[in-house]
């Protein structure tokens, strides 16, 4: 509507604009859906744990640096030992995916363990603060191992696919310029939506995937079914960490660099996509996180575009904040939020 | 890092024995001569000692060079290296037990801005003249202090040169600029952008990005659909370095231009093979390309690679001692009054030093001071000099 307004009125302009932002369109989101996929992946982590504890687990965007951290130090491991150059690059793919899912996954059930079982009857308030002394003490520990195993906590790991491809995008519609690819955003999005199809899966056709529902629905009732209550919270607590530590290795990947902060902004989005999408709904995750990357790509790139260059790209964050709000004011409970017995 | 540090404490201690030993020798054989000491100051310790230790190394070059002239004229020369540590404290602690101590009559330093900002009010206290071989910070002479002199280019000339070079050189007509939004970042994009629109070019694109971030895909995006033949970005290597990647993974060809934030090794690190056509900025130059005889010399006298800072130190040296001399001539052969030395070495004309020309303006700020142009054409650092600008007179 805005644009066809725009073109309407000044119609040179508005028809440059338009051709401006179809040329990029293909390269927007292509690089947006590879960002939302890693949005997503993360934002189940924060929507299981709500649907089952209803609290936020704030250490969770922590725990996705932490496998960043995990499967980076993991493959220079390989490589130092020469085992890199043996092995093809899709195996040593695979298994510093699941080193740093193991890792994270345990680890999520130790801070469980920890952290917030002794708290579970306190009020949500105290649970959420020690989640986030959590979030600070990772941090720091990575930051730490980092600055002493490097002397810097700037870590560059070894990309294992770093090939480009070319997408013949301007043979659909000459509008479009080509886009660029590079192979690992192909491996993101496949590996996120393997990790959410097979999540889902779980959630709503296997045994423990009826016990996670059924305790998400009402605890007490669940007990009373011979369900053993803290095994299925252990549960979705080692699945949500480790597809958080499995996003933090496709991260790594996709970026080279990592720092122990990176999971501070990413964690802070994700929880955003949980909310859009409905807190406690895990096709709403998924979702919403696909629709934040989109959208925080297609401001970044058009946004200069769109206002003539009063506001630019940097703004691109208050864009879809202001969106989400909007969201919220019409539907409070996120866009798919309606469906309570879904929540897990 | 414990072990280190205990090493390093060992061999500064070992080092302050020694320097104490010789000033005992040379007491003992200079006879009744008038003794002048000039300090640096420079970190000797912690994480940028090499280049300290560098500006230390470089003024005791000169100065032991000199030392025959000066027992002529009936004067002791020594040099007392302090260790500022790189930290504002230990600068001003020392700066105060420099102006304490009547012999010394000059301070070579300090290596970083932020500790000479506040020692140097404690020099002008004192009226010890100051030259620093590496301050770049506009404020360090923009207080107007008396004392404080710098032979290197100011932060604010660095965007200007930039330009210079990418309109003039490169001949770049439509430029884009990306800038962090934090002060060094956004200071050194306008000024780069203010001087290319003067110079001619377009500036197609000017947009910000976050410190912290990883994925520039969005601006980077607009890029593309702007399609400029030169890329400036202001701002450190961290973002610098992932911008460079991910332009030259989505196609993006053309150079790109950064400060000397961007004087860094992790450029390498984080860029890798894709580190192509990457300039930045720097106030130093290449001594073992500009004047190879130097650097050999250096390099037999201390066994240690010359550093980015080690001939200006040099050359600093040589401005304090010319102006000493000036002084003790002026003197009729006496020992000068501090704030004869401060006017004499603020008056400096025209020097030839072996790494530049210097003449202070009445600020400090040396007018014949460069801006070089670096280039990285592959993953190796440091890159290669490419161009020198000079300010416009």
């Amino acid at each position: 509507m805005l644009y066809l307004f725009c073109g309407f009125y000044i119609h040179k302009r508005g028809f440059n604009m338009i051709s401006e932002i179809l040329q990029t369109l293909p390269q927007v989101l292509v690089d947006g859906l590879t960002l939302g996929a890693v949005y997503a992946v993360v934002a189940i982590g924060y929507t299981m744990v709500y649907g089952i504890l209803e609290f936020i687990n704030f250490a969770h965007g922590e725990i996705f640096m932490t496998g960043a951290f995990v499967g980076t130090s993991t493959l220079l491991i390989f490589n130092t030992a020469g085992l890199l150059s043996g092995m093809p690059g899709w195996v040593a793919y695979i298994l510093i995916l699941v080193t740093a899912m193991l890792f994270t996954g345990l680890m999520g059930v130790g801070i469980e363990r920890v952290a917030y079982r002794p708290l579970r009857k306190a009020p949500k308030l105290i649970t959420l603060i020690s989640a986030i002394g959590v979030s600070f003490l990772l941090q720091d520990i990575v930051r730490f191992i980092a600055d002493l195993k490097t002397g810097s906590f700037l870590v560059t790991g070894i990309s294992l696919y770093n090939e480009n491809v070319k997408i013949k995008t301007s043979s659909i519609w000459d509008s479009f310029d080509d886009a660029f690819l590079k192979t690992n955003s192909i491996i993101v999005l496949a590996v996120a939506v393997l990790l959410m199809i097979g999540l889902d899966i779980f959630i709503n056709r296997t045994k423990w995937g009826v016990a996670m529902r059924a305790v998400a629905q009402d605890r007490e009732t669940a007990s009373l079914m011979s369900i053993n209550v803290n095994k299925v919270i252990a549960l979705t607590f080692f699945i949500g960490s480790a597809l958080g530590g499995g996003t933090g290795v496709l991260f790594a990947q996709q970026y080279g660099t990592i720092d122990p902060y990176i999971g501070f902004i990413l964690g802070l989005k994700a929880f955003t996509a949980a909310v859009l999408g409905g807190i406690g709904n895990v096709r709403g995750a998924m979702f919403g996180g696909l629709f934040i990357g989109v959208l925080e790509m297609f401001s970044a790139a058009n946004l200069g575009i769109i206002t003539s260059g009063n506001f630019g790209g940097e703004y691109k964050d208050v864009v879809a904040f202001i969106i989400l709000i909007t969201i919220l004011i019409f539907k409070p409970e996120g866009l798919f939020g309606r469906a309570v017995k879904e929540k897990v | 890092m414990k072990k280190r540090k205990v090493i390093a404490a060992l061999m500064i201690s070992i080092l302050t024995v020694s320097i104490l030993a010789a000033c005992g020798d040379s007491k003992e054989s200079g006879g009744d001569a008038t003794v002048i000491k000039i300090a640096s100051q420079s970190p000797l310790s912690g994480g940028s000692s090499v280049q300290g230790e560098a500006i230390k190394l470089g003024g005791q070059m000169a100065l032991d060079e000199r030392k025959e002239e000066f027992k002529k004229l009936g004067f002791d020369l020594q040099f007392v290296p302090y260790d500022d540590q790189g930290d504002q404290k230990k600068g001003v602690a020392n700066a105060e037990m420099i102006g304490a101590d009547k012999a010394i009559l000059a301070v070579l330093g300090h290596m970083n801005s932020g500790v000479s900002i506040p020692s140097s009010v404690v020099y002008e206290k004192y009226n010890i003249p100051m030259v620093s071989p590496a301050n770049t910070a506009t404020e360090v002479t923009d207080r107007k202090l008396k004392a404080v002199n710098r032979v290197v280019a100011r932060d604010d000339f660095q965007g200007p040169a930039g330009a210079e070079y990418a309109v003039k050189t490169v001949a770049a007509k439509n430029i884009f600029v990306i800038q962090d939004k934090t002060s060094y970042g956004q200071g050194l994009a306008e000024a780069f952008k203010t001087a290319a629109e003067a110079l001619g070019a377009t500036i197609v694109g000017y947009e910000g990005i976050t410190v912290g971030e990883k994925d520039f895909n969005g601006v980077l995006n607009q890029v593309l659909s702007k399609k400029p033949d030169f890329i400036f970005f202001g701002g450190l290597y961290n973002e610098g370095g992932l911008i460079v990647k991910q332009a030259r993974e989505k196609g993006i060809t053309v150079p790109i231009m950064g400060g000397d934030a961007l004087d860094s090794s992790a450029m390498v690190d984080l860029a890798g093979d894709k580190l192509v056509d990457v300039l930045y900025s720097s106030v130093s130059t290449d001594m073992t390309k500009s004047n190879k005889d130097w650097a050999d010399k250096y390099k037999e006298t201390f066994d240690k690679s010359v550093e980015n800072y080690s001939a200006y130190a040099y050359d600093s040296m040589n401005v304090i001692l010319n102006g000493l001399s000036k002084a003790i001539e002026d003197n009729d052969g006496k020992l000068p009054a501090r704030e004869k030395v401060r006017d004499a070495i603020r008056a400096t004309t025209d020097f030839e030093g072996v790494a530049t020309k210097v003449s202070f303006d009445d600020k400090g700020d040396n007018k014949y001071a460069k801006v070089f142009i670096y280039g990285f054409e592959g993953p190796t650092y440091p890159g290669t000099l490419i161009s020198e600008i000079e300010q416009p007179k």
